[in-house]
This record gives C-alpha cells, structure tokens and sequence, in this order.
C-alpha cells in the first residue's frame, strides 16, 4: 500500500503559527505529532513499509511497536480523508 | 488579536446569472475599478505573510476576468490554497486544464435550482444548469474535489431531494445548502424568498437524512436561516477574528457583507498593506472581540461563541451596526424576523444588476 494525498489534500506549512496543517476541501485540521511524523513521509513513492521502517529507525524504536502505531495512524488519516491507500 | 485564515477575494461584481439574492453589495464595482493581477498578486502575498491559509477565489463570476489563469497561480505561488467559487457557466475544457497547471485545489459549483426551468428563472440566464453540469463533470474529470453550493429559499426549497440527487450524480463530495442571508440584493427580495417554518422544517429533515444515507459519499454542510431562529450565527467567526474580504475596487472587509453598513471606512489595498487594515484600520476594530458589545450581550455567556450575531445584519434591520443581532430572541427586536416572515407572500423579485 502507498498512502498518498487526495486531489485537493495539502500537508502546508503554517508559518504565521509555527505549525503544520492538512489543508482539504473547505476544512483544514491540525495533525498530532505522530500523525505529522507520518504525513511528512507521505510522497506517493514510499509504501507503508518503507515509512514503518524510516519511522523505526528515527526514532530507535522496535519495528514491530512502530509498525502497530503507524498502522492505526494511516487507518485514522484514511478514515478522516487526509491521505488515501 | 487573531491572524486571519481564510482571504475571500472577490475579484469581479461581473457575472452573467442574476441571482436574486446575490450577496454583492447593491451599487456594483465596473469592471474599470477592478484591482488589476499585480495588485491581486500582492494581496496574496501579504495575505499568505499575514498567516492567511487559503484564498475564495470569488466574484461576482471570477472566470470573466481574463486574468484568471494567472491570478489562480499568484495565489498558489503565494502558498494559498486555492478554492475557486464559480457559476461554471464560463468554464470550458481548455480553460479548466490551465486553472489545473496553475495550481488550483478545489471547485465550489453554485447550482440555482435542481430543477433546470427553476434554476434559469432564478439565475436569469438561458441554458445555465447545463453549462453547470458539463463543469461539474470537467472538475471531475480534472481531478478536483468539488463541492456544489446551493442557496435555498421559498422558491426552490420543494426540491431539496432532488439537489441532493443532483449533487451524488454528478460526483460532488461535499454540498452546501445555505438558506439565504438578508442583505444586499437579498433584502431587497427578502418578501419573495423568506422561507415558512414548514418549509424550513421539512429542509432540515432531509438534509438529516441524506447526511446519515450518504456519509461516505456526500459530505452535507447545512447554514440555517436566521429568521426562524432563537440565537444568532457565529458571524464569520467573529469581526476581524478569522476573515479576510477584498471587494474587486481593492477594499478590505471584514466580511462580504460588510460594504452595506454605511458610515464605516474600509480601507483600500490601494493605499494600505493587508496588514495594517487588518491591525490598525478602525472598520476592523470598531467590532473586534467583546469590549463593543452593548447589552444584552454584554453579559450573556455566549458573547465569545456568536460575537453577539452579525453586524449586518443588525445594521439592516435596526439601524444600528452595534445592536444584538435581531436574529437572537434575547433582542428587543426579535419580532422584526416573525413580522417579515408573515409579511412574505409575494413571488415576485428584482434581479441584481448594474442599474
Ligand atoms: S449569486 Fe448569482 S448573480 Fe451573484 S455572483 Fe453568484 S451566480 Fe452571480
Ligand atoms: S445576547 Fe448576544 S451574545 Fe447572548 S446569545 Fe444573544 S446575540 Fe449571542
């Protein structure tokens, strides 16, 4: 699976606040931390294992902690419509 | 004090419908006072720099200007999130494919009326709903998301069911159904628009419905009507809070409507930066945050959730641009809205235009 952004899904870089926000049809939401550590790596080239892995390895965690963790992550955005599988 | 999110620039009051509850102000800009695409371009990028996310490329019908291709990628290359709200009745293949390249994010098509008689009557132009559905289907097929925007009123309420067909037929993901604001043209038609109870009723079980039977494909945004209500609207978030308007002749408004309270001096990008209109013009801060507030919204507890309802609204029917909106049943004048709903019985109406 390739997680990437919809038509018309932004991940922008908010500098008048200093944040990162998912821009989207007539709706803008602020991701959490994990989710921003996931979006970020979102670049329609990378499959879900390859950015379980970058994750892992950035953070020197055990694969298979990040990989629940990423997982549930991609289902929330899916279901919230910032990314598509 | 806020930085803004979301620029609406309005940069024509041409448009070949007529609807008649347009929301541009009565005396309509010439297409001679239009900011021209460099100043357009420097609004973008001092609305980008003042924290503006995304920009309402709006009008009157935005396609008429020449310029659209390359104003719809100075607000992209400023950074904005580009919504392109549009009539469609202009849009052709070639056209929509040039908006795409210059960086456009998404399409809000109005419909009028699901009905095509219906709908040519409101908008007052021939053959207009079938121009509007082969521009849904060249937003779709380009890619973008589109949302379909309907004003609803007495005159097309009855068919509510049948734009929400219209609006899964032809692959919207979101529709609006905003009941008509009074101001402006709107006002003026308000006898011929003013929705009954009844009719407001049923609207807002249908929509209840649709919402629950389409979750997964039709997101239904709903804006009441304030003439039934018992408490105001959050008017854009609150004066100067959020929002961003610039008229076609350049001047900053806190909000669309805004141009209909007289006796308040916008400010022009002609002669000011985005930024100091936003801070320092008195039109901004005449109603910015609480301190303002007369009573009974002084005291009351939900003076930081509606901003005391809109100013112009309270302006169009007291008079006055600081009183409690109307809208609210706490008002002394409240039953302005019950005494306008029996008095509106008339079918007739002007259409907007240049006089
Ligand atoms: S409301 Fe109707 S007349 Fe006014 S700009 Fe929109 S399409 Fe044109
Ligand atoms: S009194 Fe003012 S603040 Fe309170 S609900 Fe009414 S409009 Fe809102």
């Amino acid at each position: 699976m390739i997680p990437r952004f919809p038509r018309g899904v932004r991940l922008h870089h908010d500098q008048a606040r200093e944040r990162w926000v998912v821009m989207a049809p007539e709706r803008m939401f602020v991701p959490d931390e994990t989710a921003l550590e996931v979006l970020r790596l979102v670049d329609g080239a990378r499959d879900l294992e390859d950015i379980i892995d970058a994750l892992a390895a950035k953070f020197d965690a055990p694969r298979e902690v990040i990989a629940t963790d990423v997982r549930a992550m991609v289902d929330d955005l899916v279901a919230r419509g910032a990314i598509t599988p | 004090m806020n930085a803004p999110l979301a620029l609406l620039a309005e940069l024509t009051h041409r448009c070949p419908l007529r609807c008649p509850y347009c929301s541009n102000p009565v005396e309509l800009t010439r297409a001679s006072g239009e900011l021209t695409t460099q100043e357009w371009a420097r609004v973008f990028r001092e609305a980008a720099a003042l924290g503006c996310l995304q920009v309402h490329l709006s009008g009157g019908e935005p396609t008429v200007r020449r310029d659209i291709v390359e104003i719809t990628q100075a607000a992209h290359h400023a950074g904005l999130y580009t919504n392109l709200i549009t009539a469609g009745v202009l849009l052709d293949a070639a056209l929509m494919a040039r908006l795409v390249d210059a960086g456009l994010d998404h399409v809000q098509l109005s419909v009028q009326d699901a009905d095509p008689a219906g709908a040519e009557r409101i908008g007052g132009m021939k053959g207009a709903p079938a121009r509007k559905e082969m521009a849904a289907r060249l937003v779709t097929e380009a890619g973008l998301p589109l949302t379909l925007n309907a004003v609803v009123h007495r005159q097309n309420l009855h068919n509510l069911p049948l734009l929400i067909e219209t609006a899964l037929h032809w692959g919207a993901g979101r529709l609006e159904v905003a009941h008509v604001q009074y101001y402006g043209w709107a006002l003026m038609n308000r006898d011929a628009l003013l929705p009954t109870r009844e009719q407001l009723d049923a609207a807002t079980r249908i929509v209840d419905a649709a919402r629950e039977a389409h979750q997964d494909r039709l997101l239904i945004d709903y804006v009441v009507p304030d003439y039934h209500a018992a408490r105001p609207k959050s008017c854009m978030g609150g004066w100067g809070n959020r929002f961003l308007g610039v008229s076609p002749a350049g001047r900053v408004l806190p909000c669309h409507a805004a141009e209909s309270i007289t006796g308040l001096d916008f400010p022009n990008v002609r002669d000011t930066s985005l930024r100091a209109a936003w801070e320092d013009s008195d039109a901004f801060n005449r109603f910015r945050g609480t301190a303002w507030m007369p009573e009974p919204c002084r005291g009351c507890d939900r003076k930081e959730k509606d901003w005391g309802g809109c100013r112009c609204q309270a302006f169009a029917l007291t008079g006055d641009a600081a009183a409690t909106d109307p809208a609210c049943a706490l008002s002394p004048q409240h039953g302005l809205l019950a005494a306008a709903v029996a008095q509106a019985v008339s079918p007739d109406f002007r259409y907007r235009g240049f006089d």
